[in-house]
């Protein structure tokens, strides 16, 4: 048996290696020349390796004070704003979600069922995220169906314009897609709750919402944690959904970086790269910060 | 059955049926509005029922050709469905040992899913960039100028977008074979190595039978993850586009339910797959337990 263990090292190594390989060519690498040439300088035709905070001072150039129409700078505003969208969209799916995923974890009873209504939740998941965009244009168009039910029933006169390519649709398109996000690992948390919990608070009086409030959402938080970080960085990193569902209108952070690289100003969009990441890390210590506190009360 | 609903079921029954309407609703509408007769437009009512836009769709959409960008997505997302198979299984199985640096790799494919995908595109997008520059200035000095003429970029389907898929598709394997595993009754394997089994033997005809339904899930996550795959391809891929991207780029331009049409064809193959997976899987499943 000792023998075993000690030889299984170098082969448990060995089957690892090519899994390892490719997040250190594709992943770690990258990262790395990310941060190196938010440091270089650039012309029109190339990359000039240097070190200079150049690109950073740029981002940032004229936002120390308001400019001449009382506006904040382009940079902080664009931050905002995709901050807003973060904001939105993770309160809406967390409520759907955890509305959901309560559902299907405490109220369906028959294990086949959950099974079906689980899957029925995730199946979209494997389909194409553009695809599910556009599906909102014959329902959200100017001709669309909303729009002639309202005029139909003479709710409104002329077309309501705000549905389709705007901040409304972003939004929307964001829940339709992300919500799955928030459900699996909120789904996963309740499963492992203890049963025998519920009664014990229901046998000491507790009400359904107390009985929510003081052990389900407490017992469920590692899913709510998970998946928040995954929708608050999808979400800031964005700029596929706000470019279609925006009619690339909207300005996101992905956004800048992915016209700044089509403009192959690499330095420039990897030190945005760099403040974007800063910025979304800040946010996930923040959440873990904020469980493991509750942990502690 | 007939036991009283739990107070708050009906309500939270409503709910959850509301999210399923939103969730298909929108899908289902363009699925029917992709039959839209000749005569009709972007929206309803349906002007007679017809495959007018698939033969429209057929014939290719202003400049972009759909076979071509059909065909090289399909390629890429079956090299990228075996790789994440071969790698997640051999990963997984790496983990089960003692496997020093197992919790640093796991972080990193942790912090590669939940990475913003605009971010690790950019650094592949530069990676490769870079890699153009050096080649071009080695062929430069060795004077190979007519090497240096035909090298076009080192950034490709099968290169560049290949790898950015893998990090998006590779977490969800390794979390998978986690979830296996960690239900995973290694007495079966005791039992073999006792019987005078090698360690492939015990593999092929213990492990692998146990664990192949998963192994299929993985197979069916990696295809269709790569085949939907937009954020990470955008900006590691160079000149050619994968269906999404084109798709993506259509949004904007065409005016017809040939863009439904394409939307139609593209769940299809989706749903194809999934269905071939769930059969598989269970048909592996039934095989075990009759055995």
């Amino acid at each position: 048996m000792n023998k075993s263990t000690a030889n299984t090292s170098l082969p448990a190594w060995w089957q690892a290696a090519p899994f390892t390989l490719v997040f250190v060519l594709f992943f770690l690498i990258p990262l790395a020349l990310i941060l190196m040439v938010s440091f270089w300088n650039f012309n029109e035709y190339e990359l000039l390796p240097g070190f200079t905070f150049k690109n950073y001072f740029s981002i940032f150039e004229g936002c120390t004070e308001l400019t001449d129409n009382g506006d904040i700078c382009v940079t902080l505003k664009t931050y905002f704003s995709t901050l807003k969208f973060c904001l939105l969209v993770w309160l809406i799916t967390l409520l759907i979600g955890f509305s959901v995923a309560y559902f299907l974890a405490f109220h369906v009873r028959s294990q086949g069922m959950q099974t079906a209504l689980f899957l029925v939740c995730t199946v979209p998941f494997w389909t194409s995220n553009v695809i599910r965009m556009i599906s909102w244009v014959p329902l959200l168009g100017r001709n669309g169906l909303i729009n002639q039910t309202l005029t139909g029933a003479g709710i409104v006169d002329q077309p309501v314009e705000w549905l389709l390519f705007s901040d409304f649709s972003v939004v929307l398109a964001f829940v339709h897609l992300y919500t799955m996000f928030m459900i699996v690992p909120i789904f996963n948390s309740m499963m492992r709750i203890d049963r025998s919990l519920l009664e014990a608070a229901s046998d000491a009086g507790a009400s359904v919402w107390q009985t929510l409030w003081n052990v389900i959402v407490p017992l469920s938080r590692t899913g709510i944690l998970i998946g928040s970080i995954f929708v608050i960085t999808i979400v800031m990193g964005d700029f596929v959904t706000i470019g279609v569902m925006g009619g690339q209108q909207i300005a996101s952070i992905g956004k800048i970086i992915q016209v700044q690289t089509s403009y192959l100003q690499f330095p420039l969009a990897a030190a945005n790269a760099v403040i974007l990441l800063a910025v979304v890390l800040m946010i996930i210590w923040g959440l873990t910060r904020l469980v493991d506190i509750r942990k502690e009360l | 059955m007939n036991e009283k609903r739990a107070p708050g079921f009906w309500p939270l029954a409503a709910v959850f049926a509301a999210f399923v309407l939103f969730l298909y609703g929108p899908m289902i509408c363009i699925f029917v509005l992709s039959f839209q007769g000749p005569e009709g437009g972007l929206t309803f009512p349906l002007r007679g029922v017809s495959l007018h836009w698939f033969y429209k769709l057929a014939e290719g959409l202003g400049t972009v050709d759909i076979g071509a960008a059909f065909r090289r997505s399909l390629l890429l997302g079956a090299l990228v469905m075996l790789f994440t198979v071969v790698l997640s299984v051999l990963a997984g199985l790496a983990f089960r040992k003692k496997l020093s640096g197992g919790n640093t790799l796991f972080f990193v494919t942790v912090a590669s899913l939940i990475m913003p995908s605009i971010i690790v595109s950019l650094g592949i997008g530069l990676q490769f960039r870079l890699i153009d520059t050096g080649i071009k200035s080695i062929l430069t000095s060795m004077d190979a100028t007519s090497m240096l003429e035909g090298y076009g970029t080192a950034l490709g389907l099968l290169t560049s977008a290949l790898g950015a898929h893998l990090t998006w598709t590779l977490p969800f394997g390794l979390l998978i074979m986690f979830a296996v595993f960690n239900r995973f009754n290694p007495a079966y394997e005791e039992a073999a190595r006792d019987l005078g089994a090698t360690p492939w033997q015990t593999f092929r005809h213990v492990v692998l039978p146990l664990i192949g339904p998963s192994v299929v899930g993985i197979g069916m996550f990696g295809f269709t993850l790569s085949w939907d795959e937009i954020a990470r391809t955008s900006q590691a891929i160079g000149d050619v586009n994968t269906l999404p991207l084109e798709l993506q780029g259509l949004t904007s331009t065409v005016t017809t339910p040939s863009i439904y049409a394409l939307g139609t064809v593209t769940t299809v193959v989706s749903f194809l797959v999934m269905g071939v997976a769930v059969a598989l899987a269970r048909g592996l499943a039934r095989r075990q337990v009759k055995r």
